[in-house]
């Protein structure tokens, strides 16, 4: 857990405060991607990258927090906006659930079963049509109407907050619980850790995080339906910008997540037009690459990235 | 009642019986010893009594509480420490870290956490490595951080499992140094080793099994004399021409 | 009664289809100790090459299969020679950089697919996918009574490999230890690509049967993925008795749920089934039957 400098994440606060009013809508609408992704990023690098329990079903919590303030408008005619609470807070308690049967399993099996949680998840909240709208979801009135700049100060203090919520935790006995089990689940369940419950800690607050954003979604996009926020693809972008980044690092989610929808955008105002979703293919490349030859992402794997940028020095230092 | 009791232990892996109803007692603050050809079920016993492999029969008390059945973080949080015949450092965390973690088992806190850790680093002499990657250690090291870590949480009773294996004869010595100042902290110690030396040297009382029946008991000398531990070793003709 | 019968005979067949599937995933798992992510998605792809062959040749399935088969063999090798292995012994981070390099792998496929032949639903409806055979008041679909003749024949096929080749040996070595296998002369890299290919062929084949029975989009790979994930844990991993097995019991679990409970939720009988078994049998079938 090496010392931070902190000037050049001020610098980037102070620009990510005051630039966006002088932008215009469909940049900032961007710009709200990114620190939404941020932030998802970062709440699954808490279970998966520091915890090492890579989760393939984190869309579930994403999910549960945009129905979660969804429903409350559905069934009872109250605003989306007490889903900021409701939602992570039925992602949470969703999460336990699921996690004291999940986390019996290790590995690729973890990985997996958390991918089988998620389709059952969708596949349920697509019949299960009294309570969800099955296929048509659900919308809602924009509070905002067309603005985009409250939204934007709202998700850039979800993700703030999420960076916030991970910096504390890894500094704590969590943190250190967190990376032990990782590192060796049986070390430390012999230094008396016991991993199930520690597991459970560190869901806690990658659900709750996730859920947030789906929470946040809900009230931004005001429309949600179970295969926009259930689907694998979903899931497999939070892994994707994590892995880009650099899983167990701090700011590794969050340097995927900014390439991520940045190179998204480019990609979609450039090839969209031509070829529809190449995009995602280009993505899923990407992300094979990224592990195959950048395992630890861009700053895990940070030596790696400077040495192909180096020059080539002759092999003798003696003369000149 | 001993100290730690181990009654009847059996433990079977399909139809191999690794741990053949092996009845030992432990007195406190005794260095106990335990040795025997390799596959004689020395570590076995030991997953049993952490509870990494359970037994299948028999029972484990400790201070006059029963643990067979309680799980392995319970125990060491009981005050049963616990090193590995094949070290599990805590990989990408630095010695320090590693230390901590195992001192988080006592407090809350993290500054509390990192002076007990600093403590107990100066205590097993491995401060000059406080800030190194666990990984990046050699064996000798990565062992005696081991031992660090377990003791970071005030345990009562040490498992020491083969702390001398690919050891040098100087590192050898530094180990026993450490495990008679772990001893006169107060800490029994439970050591198994293959080292003559090393487990001959620090032992009060000793144990000699194979093929997971007891075959020896008794001091040091007793054991080293004693016809069926030459057998074991050695074979038949040294055990009758002794 | 009629119902029931019928019900459980459906199941059955499909099971045997499942099997199939599960047994490529657990041979891999057994010899790569990785679990496939991919596996479903690959699949699909033999199913788009089927139905590719199906649409502008007119070839049915069934012999669409047999170049699907060993097209996706010739994938499953290269993918892993050249790419899943080299990240095998790479000290990373996150342990499971290999599980999520097929997933990632898998997700290439998709989109490739998605790109090439766009997320509308297919089908290679032909007009043997009706025929029904009437027993007892039963009705039996045929292509399903077909595939799974086919299915059992693969099954039949791969025992025979498994237990009297040097190759099935081999296989079965480097599953039960890797170390060993190696020091008896096999070339490790050699068999994990090759069982690869070989689990990917069993998907492929899997795939082109159930063809004639489900539409085809590009998403379709994911709850095969699974039901593929779950049967291999019912029946014990590495298993390919238990896989066979436990894709039968499944079969059958699934379509008793889809008929009695709800025909939407029948996915999620396997979600169901899945839950149960983590709770109450980790070791899966094949400690059941072992007692």
């Amino acid at each position: 857990m090496a010392k931070k400098s902190w000037f050049l994440p001020a610098i980037l606060g102070i620009v990510a405060i005051a630039f966006p009013p002088l932008l215009g809508g469909y940049f900032q609408h961007v710009l709200i991607l990114m620190m939404m992704w941020i932030a998802m990023a970062t709440g699954w690098n808490l279970l998966g990258g520091y915890c090492g329990q890579a989760s393939l079903g984190s869309a579930a919590f994403f999910g549960l927090g945009a129905y979660g303030a969804g429903l409350l408008y559905l069934h009872w005619g109250i605003s989306p906006w007490w889903g900021m609470i409701a939602g992570p807070l039925l992602a949470i308690i969703v999460g336990i659930s699921i996690g004291l049967i999940t986390f019996r399993l290790r590995g690729g099996y973890f990985t997996l079963s958390m991918l089988a949680v998620c389709e059952a998840m969708r596949i349920v909240f697509l019949n299960w049509v009294e309570v969800t709208n099955g296929p048509v979801g659900v919308l809602f009135p924009r509070t905002w109407g067309d603005q985009k700049l409250p939204y934007y100060y709202m998700v850039l203090a979800i993700a703030a907050l999420s960076l916030y919520v991970v910096y504390r935790l890894m500094k704590s006995k969590l943190g250190y619980y967190f990376v032990s089990i990782r590192e060796d689940q049986d070390a430390a369940e012999g230094l008396g850790i016991p991993s199930t419950k520690y597991k459970i800690y560190a869901l806690i607050p990658s659900a709750g995080i996730i859920g947030l954003a789906g929470a946040f979604y809900m009230n931004y996009m005001a429309f949600i339906e179970p295969n926009v926020v259930f689907p694998l693809i979903i899931s497999a972008q939070m892994i994707l910008t994590v892995m880009l980044g650099g899983p167990g690092t701090f700011w590794g989610p969050a340097l995927g997540a900014t390439i991520f929808v940045l190179l998204s955008e480019l990609l979609r105002a450039f090839a969209g037009p031509v070829i529809g979703t190449v995009h995602y293919l280009l993505f899923a490349l990407i992300l094979v690459l990224v592990i195959m030859f950048l395992p630890n992402g861009i700053i895990g794997d940070w030596d790696k990235v400077k040495g192909a940028f180096r020059r080539k020095k002759p092999a003798y230092v003696g003369g000149e | 009642m001993a100290y730690l009791d181990i009654n009847h232990v059996v433990r079977k892996f399909g139809g191999l019986v690794a741990v053949n109803d092996i009845t030992v007692g432990l007195e406190q603050g005794e260095i106990f010893g335990l040795i025997g050809p390799n596959g004689s079920g020395k570590t076995t016993l030991f997953n049993a009594i952490n509870n990494y492999y359970p037994a299948n029969s028999g029972e484990i008390i400790f201070k006059g509480i029963p643990i067979t059945r309680m799980s392995t973080h319970e125990i060491c949080r009981l005050g049963i420490g616990r090193t590995f015949q094949v070290v599990k450092p805590l990989r990408r965390m630095t010695v320090l870290e590693n230390v901590m973690a195992g001192a988080f088992l006592r407090t809350n806190s993290a500054t509390k956490a990192r002076d007990k850790a600093l403590e107990i680093l100066k205590f097993c002499e491995l401060m000059p490595r406080k800030d190194m990657p666990a990984k990046d250690l050699p064996i000798a090291d990565k062992k005696r951080m081991e031992i660090a870590r377990s003791l970071a949480g005030d345990p009562e009773l040490m498992l020491l499992d083969e702390t001398a294996a690919g050891l040098n004869l100087v590192e050898i010595e530094v180990a026993m140094a450490i495990v008679r100042k772990i001893r006169d902290s107060g800490i029994t110690c439970f050591v198994v080793e293959h080292v003559m030396k090393f487990i001959m040297g620090i032992s009060d009382r000793m144990m000699c099994i194979n093929f997971g029946s007891e075959i020896a008991r008794g001091t040091p000398r007793e054991i080293a004399s004693h016809p069926e531990v030459i057998k074991a070793y050695l074979g038949e003709e040294y055990a009758k021409g002794k | 009664m009629a119902q029931f019968g019928q019900t459980v005979i459906c199941g059955l067949l499909i099971g045997g289809v499942y099997a199939v599937i599960a047994i490529g995933m657990t041979l891999i798992l057994g010899v790569m100790k990785i679990i496939n992510i991919g596996h479903g998605h690959l699949m699909m792809v033999a199913m788009y090459v089927c139905f590719a062959l199906f649409a502008s040749l007119g070839l049915h399935p069934y012999i669409g299969m047999l170049v699907a088969m060993p097209c996706l063999f010739a994938i499953g090798y290269l993918l892993q020679r050249y790419s899943i292995h080299r990240v095998r012994f790479v000290d990373t981070i996150l342990p499971q950089t290999q599980v999520l390099l097929t997933l990632a792998l898998g997700l290439v496929f998709v989109e490739l697919i998605r790109v090439i032949f766009k997320s509308d639903y297919r089908s290679a409806y032909t007009p043997f996918s009706s025929k029904c055979l009437y027993i007892g008041g039963m009705s039996i679909s045929l292509p399903q009574l077909v595939s799974f003749g086919i299915a059992m024949a693969f099954v039949a096929g791969l025992h025979i490999l498994l237990t009297r080749t040097d190759f099935g040996r081999s296989i079965r070595a480097t599953a039960q230890d890797l170390d060993a296998a190696k020091y008896m002369g096999v070339d490790a890299l050699r068999v994990s690509s090759l069982t690869f290919g070989l689990g990917m062929a069993l998907a492929a084949a899997g795939g082109a049967l159930l063809l004639p029975i489900f539409y085809l989009f590009p998403d379709i790979g994911t709850p095969f993925t699974i039901k593929a994930l779950i049967i291999t844990i019912l029946g014990g991993a590495g298993s390919t008795v238990g896989a066979l097995s436990g894709g039968l019991v499944f079969g059958m679990a699934e379509s008793l749920g889809a008929v009695y409970w709800a025909p939407g939720y029948k996915d999620v009988v396997g979600f169901v089934i899945f839950i149960i078994i983590l709770l109450f049998m980790p070791g899966g079938l094949k400690t059941v039957i072992k007692r």
